[in-house]
C-alpha cells in the first residue's frame, strides 16, 4: 500500500520531491485546481495572438524573398542576400519564441505545486493534439495549450471542445482552414472544395471515438457543416460566410440548419454531450491516470459524474480522486519520456528557476532532444492520435535505452558535477516505493553517476 | 495470447479436427539444415498515413483518371509502366529495378476494413491481419509474430522490429527483437549486472532492458545528432540509411524478418509537393536495402510496403486527397517477380468506385502476403488462412514468389 501523499505526487502529479505547500490530499489537489493557474501567470508562454505577428513576419519575408528571386531568376540566390537576412531573422525569432515557450513549459511542470493541474494540461494537450509538423510550427503548438486547454481544465467540457476546435492551430494542423464548401460562393466561383480531415477527427479521436456508431455520410456532412471555420494571416480566427456550404445537414442523425457559427457551436455542443462522448473520454481519463486497462468501476463513475455535472470536469476530476481504484494498486503506468524528464530534474534538484537558468544549449541538448530520443519529440507525435498510452509502447529496447543512456550521463551535467549520495537521491526520487532491490543494488554503484543512474533507470522511477 | 482469439482463427477452418497450427511441425522450403525460415528474407514495410496509390501508379489510360485529378494528374511526368499504368516520378530511381523485375506493384488492394476511414483502426487492422469480425481489443498480436509462432526454432534474432516506435505488426508471444540503431550505452560490467538486478521483477523492464544491453554491446554506435529538434518533415535520409544499414547487417547474418514504418503519407493538402519527401524516403529505403543486401541476399529477399487504406479518387478542395479505401503496395526483391502491375483493375467510372468516392479493392493486401509467405517459406496454407489471417481466403497462387 502506498502511503496517499507519495501518490498525489507520483500517480497524480510531477513527481517528488514535492515543492512547498504542494497539496497531499484529494480535497487540497481539487481546492488547488479550482483556484488560479498561478504556474500559467507567473511563467508566461506566449498564445496565438503574440505568436501571430512573428509567424506573419516569417511569411512576409518569405514572399519578398520569392519575388525578388522571380524578377532575377538566373542569377539564382545571388543578388537576394537582404531578403535571405530577413527571412533567416523572422525564423530566429520565431524559434526564440518557441524556445522560450518550451522553457517555462517545463519549468512549470517541474516547478509547480499543483501537479495535477499540470498532469491534466498534457492529458487534454494530447486528446487535443495539434502536432508540429516541422519546427517553426512549435509556436503554435504551444499557443494551443495557452489559449485553448490551460483556461478550460476545470470547467465544462463542451467549453474546451469549442475553444480547442476553433483555435488557429487546430484548424491549420487538421487542414479546417483550407476547407470550403463545394456549392459556396466562394466554392462555385473558384476551384476549392471539402476537406474532411478535421470533421473526421472531431468524432473519431476528439468526443464519440472510434469504437462509436457513425458512418463515412455523418463526417462528410459534419464536414460540410464546418466549412466557412478558417484563419486569416492577420485576424486569427475567423468565420467566413461565403466558403460556408449552403443548406442543411444532418450530423448523427440530428438536422443543423441556419447560418453562421450557431449551427456549428450547436453540433459542438451536441458531440460533446453525447453518451459515447461520456464513455470514451472517462475511460481514457482513467487509463491515462491509474491503468493502461483501467477498473470497470472507476470508468463508470467518472462516466456517472461527467453525467450528473453536464460534463463539469471539475466534477469528473473529484469523482476520480474520490474513488477507491485511484488510490489503491501498484504504480502500473509508464511515465512517458515529457514525465520521465521532469520527474528527473526534480528529482536532481532542479526546481522552475533552476529549469529557466539552463543555457539554452543545455536545455536543447540535456532537455528536449533525450525525449524525442526516447520516443516523444515535443509537440510532434507522428498522427492526430497523439502519444500512447500503454507501457508497452514506451518501455521498449530502445526506449528504455535512450533512458539509461541520459540517467548514467545527464544528472553530473545538469548538477554540475555535485551528485547527490546515490541512497540519499533514491529516497528523495522514489520515497516510499523505494524497493529493497534497487537499494541493494544502488550500494553497490562503483560511482555516484553509476547509482544516480540506476535509480532514474529503475521500474520504481519509470513507473507512476 | 489470447486463446478466445486464437479459437476464433482455428474455428475459420471449418474443421475443429485441424491440426493445432502452432503444434505443425512445418516443413520450410529453402531450409539450410534446420535453421528457422531458411535463407530467404522477408521485409515488411508499414506506410503509416494512407498513400495514396492512385498517385504513386497513375492509371494513365483510365479515361476517368484525368478529370478527377485535375492538378495531380498534370504537373509532373510520370514514367511509364505499361499497360496504361505510370510510375510517380519521385519514385523514378527504381524504374530500373522495375525494369530488370526486381519492383512491381499491386494496385487496387486493402485490407478488410471499411467505412470509418480511420487510419489507426485502419493500420490496427493492416498490422493484425484479422478480419473486421473481432473487437479491436481483441487484435493482440500482430500479423508476423504469429507466423513466426509457426515456426519450430525461432530464436529472437529471427524478427527484428526497427526504429524508435513500436511495431503492433511483430508484437506477440513468440520471440522477436526490436532496436533504433542510434543508440550508445557506455556501461561497465557492474554497471550492466546492476542494471539487471534492478529491472528484474519487472518482466517488461526485465525483457526490454536486457535486450537493449545486447543490442546496444553488439551495434557500432552512433551517437544521436546535435541540432535541430527532429520533426518528420524536416528529417532527409540520414535517419532512413541507419535503419537499413542496421536491418540489412542483421538480415545478412541470422535475422529473416525485418519491419519497420515510413509515415507522412496523410497528405491532406497540396499533395504533389506532400507526397515528395515520403516517396523518396521509401525510395531510398529499397535501393539502399539492394545496395546493403548484397546481390546473394538480395536475391532471395522479397520486400513488401503496404498501408492501411488508398484516398479519394476526386482530388478535394485543397488539392490534396481525403481517407478511401482501395490502394496499391509495392513489392521489390529478387525473390519476388516484378516489372508488372498486379491486381484486377477495377475502373474509375462513378458507378465502379467503393461507396461511389474511393477506388474499389479487388483483392484482400493480405492474401498477396500469405502467397508470398507460402512460397518463400512453404507455409502450409491451413496454417496462413487459420493462423496467420485467421478467415483468409487467399484464393489461387498469382505466381508472385520466382
Amino acid at each position: 500500500m502506498i502511503p496517499r501523499p507519495a501518490l498525489c505526487a507520483l500517480r497524480f502529479g510531477t513527481g517528488l520531491p514535492v515543492p512547498a505547500g504542494a497539496p497531499l490530499d484529494a480535497a487540497a489537489m481539487l481546492d488547488a485546481l479550482a483556484g488560479p493557474d498561478l504556474a500559467a501567470a507567473s511563467r508566461p508562454v506566449a498564445g496565438f495572438a503574440e505568436a501571430r505577428p512573428l509567424l506573419a513576419a516569417v511569411e512576409t519575408a518569405r514572399s519578398a524573398r520569392r519575388r525578388k528571386r522571380e524578377r532575377q531568376p538566373t542569377d539564382g540566390q545571388a543578388g537576394a542576400e537582404a531578403e535571405e537576412t530577413a527571412v533567416a531573422e523572422a525564423q530566429a525569432a520565431l524559434r526564440a519564441l518557441a524556445g522560450a515557450g518550451l522553457r517555462a513549459t517545463v519549468a512549470r511542470a517541474v516547478g509547480a505545486a499543483d501537479g495535477f493541474r499540470e498532469r491534466l494540461a498534457r492529458f487534454w494537450a494530447d486528446h487535443f493534439t495539434v502536432r508540429a509538423r516541422k519546427a517553426a510550427d512549435l509556436p503554435l503548438v504551444l499557443a494551443f495549450t495557452e489559449d485553448a486547454i490551460r483556461p478550460h481544465l476545470t470547467g465544462r467540457f463542451a467549453d474546451l471542445l469549442r475553444a480547442a476546435t476553433l483555435h488557429p492551430a487546430m484548424l491549420l494542423s487538421l487542414d479546417q482552414a483550407g476547407s470550403v464548401g463545394p456549392n459556396s460562393r466562394a466554392g462555385q466561383r473558384r476551384d476549392r472544395g471539402l476537406n474532411e480531415n478535421l470533421a473526421r477527427e472531431l468524432i473519431e479521436l476528439h468526443t464519440l471515438g472510434v469504437g462509436a456508431t457513425y458512418a463515412q455520410d455523418d463526417v462528410r456532412q459534419l464536414a460540410e457543416l464546418l466549412t466557412g471555420l478558417t484563419v486569416d494571416p492577420a485576424e486569427g480566427f475567423v468565420f467566413r460566410p461565403q466558403w460556408a456550404e449552403p443548406g442543411t445537414e444532418t450530423v448523427l442523425g440530428k438536422t443543423y440548419s441556419g447560418k453562421g457559427m450557431e449551427p456549428i457551436r450547436q453540433v459542438l455542443d451536441d458531440l460533446a454531450a453525447r453518451p459515447e462522448t461520456l464513455a470514451h473520454l472517462a475511460r481514457k481519463l482513467a487509463a491515462h491516470f491509474v491503468a493502461d486497462d483501467p477498473p470497470a468501476d472507476l470508468v463508470a463513475a467518472l462516466t456517472e459524474a461527467w453525467r450528473a455535472s453536464d460534463g463539469d470536469l471539475h466534477a469528473v476530476c473529484a469523482a476520480l480522486l474520490g474513488h477507491d481504484a485511484a488510490w489503491d494498486g501498484p504504480l502500473a503506468k509508464a511515465r512517458q519520456p515529457w514525465d520521465f524528464t521532469v520527474a528527473a530534474l526534480k528529482a536532481l534538484g532542479l526546481d522552475g528557476d533552476g529549469v529557466a537558468g539552463l543555457p539554452d544549449g543545455a536545455f536543447r541538448r540535456r532537455v528536449v532532444q533525450p525525449m524525442a530520443g526516447m520516443g516523444q519529440p515535443f509537440g510532434a507525435p507522428s498522427g492526430p492520435d497523439g502519444w500512447a498510452e500503454e507501457a508497452e509502447a514506451w518501455i521498449t529496447p530502445q526506449g528504455l535505452a535512450a533512458r539509461v543512456a541520459w540517467a548514467m550521463t545527464q544528472p553530473s551535467a545538469l548538477t554540475r558535477g555535485r551528485l547527490p549520495d546515490p541512497a540519499t537521491f533514491a529516497q528523495r526520487a522514489l520515497g516510499p516505493v523505494a524497493d529493497d532491490r534497487l537499494l541493494w543494488a544502488v550500494a553497490r554503484a562503483e560511482t555516484r553517476a553509476l547509482g544516480v543512474g540506476l535509480v532514474l533507470s529503475s521500474p520504481a522511477f519509470n513507473r507512476r | 495470447m489470447d486463446r478466445r482469439f486464437f479459437l476464433r482463427g482455428l474455428s475459420a477452418l471449418g474443421c475443429s479436427a485441424a491440426a493445432h497450427p502452432f503444434l505443425t511441425t512445418v516443413t520450410l522450403a529453402g531450409s539450410d539444415g534446420g535453421a528457422p525460415l531458411g535463407d530467404h528474407r522477408l521485409v515488411v514495410v508499414i506506410l503509416r498515413g494512407a498513400m495514396d496509390g492512385l498517385d504513386v501508379v497513375r492509371p494513365l489510360g483510365d479515361p476517368d483518371y484525368a478529370a478527377l485529378r485535375p492538378t495531380l494528374a498534370g504537373q509532373t511526368a510520370p514514367l511509364p509502366l505499361g499497360g496504361g499504368f505510370a510510375l510517380h516520378p519521385a519514385l523514378a530511381g527504381l524504374h530500373g529495378l522495375w525494369s530488370a523485375g526486381e519492383a512491381g506493384f499491386v494496385h487496387a488492394v486493402s485490407t478488410p476494413y471499411r467505412d470509418k476511414r480511420s487510419h489507426f483502426d485502419g493500420q490496427d487492422l493492416l498490422e493484425a491481419g484479422t478480419g473486421t469480425d473481432l473487437a479491436p481489443q481483441a487484435r493482440r498480436d500482430g500479423w508476423l509474430n504469429r507466423l513466426l509462432q509457426a515456426v519450430p526454432g525461432v530464436v529472437a534474432d529471427t524478427a527484428f522490429a526497427v526504429g524508435r516506435e513500436a511495431l503492433p505488426l511483430l508484437a506477440g508471444p513468440a520471440p522477436t527483437r526490436s532496436w533504433t540503431p542510434e543508440l550508445k550505452l557506455d556501461l561497465s560490467a557492474q554497471g550492466r549486472r546492476l542494471l539487471e538486478q534492478v529491472w528484474h521483477d519487472d518482466p517488461l523492464f526485465r525483457d526490454s532492458g536486457l535486450a537493449a544491453l545486447d543490442l546496444a554491446a553488439e551495434t557500432d554506435p552512433v551517437a544521436l545528432e546535435a541540432g535541430a529538434m527532429p520533426v518528420a518533415a524536416d528529417r532527409g535520409t540520414a535517419d532512413i540509411d541507419r535503419l537499413v544499414d542496421f536491418a540489412a547487417g542483421k538480415l545478412r547474418q541470422e535475422t529473416r524478418i525485418a519491419a519497420f514504418s515510413l509515415s507522412g503519407w496523410d497528405t491532406h493538402v497540396r499533395q504533389e509537393a506532400a507526397i515528395r519527401g515520403p516517396l523518396l524516403r521509401l525510395e531510398r529505403i529499397v535501393l539502399r536495402l539492394k545496395q546493403q543486401l548484397g546481390p546473394q541476399v538480395w536475391g532471395q529477399t522479397a520486400f513488401l510496403a503496404m498501408t492501411e487504406f488508398g484516398r479519394t479518387v476526386h482530388e478535394n478542395g485543397s488539392r490534396g486527397t481525403d481517407h478511401g479505401t482501395g490502394g496499391v503496395m509495392l513489392t521489390a526483391g529478387g525473390a519476388l517477380r516484378g516489372g508488372q502491375v498486379l491486381g484486377r483493375w477495377p475502373g474509375l467510372a462513378e458507378a465502379a468506385l467503393y461507396d461511389r468516392r474511393d477506388l474499389m479493392p479487388t483483392s484482400d493486401v493480405r492474401a498477396w502476403a500469405a502467397w508470398v509467405m507460402a512460397g518463400l517459406y512453404g507455409f502450409d496454407r491451413r496454417v496462413l488462412e487459420g493462423a496467420v489471417f485467421p478467415g483468409l481466403d487467399m484464393g489461387s497462387d498469382p505466381g508472385l514468389v520466382r
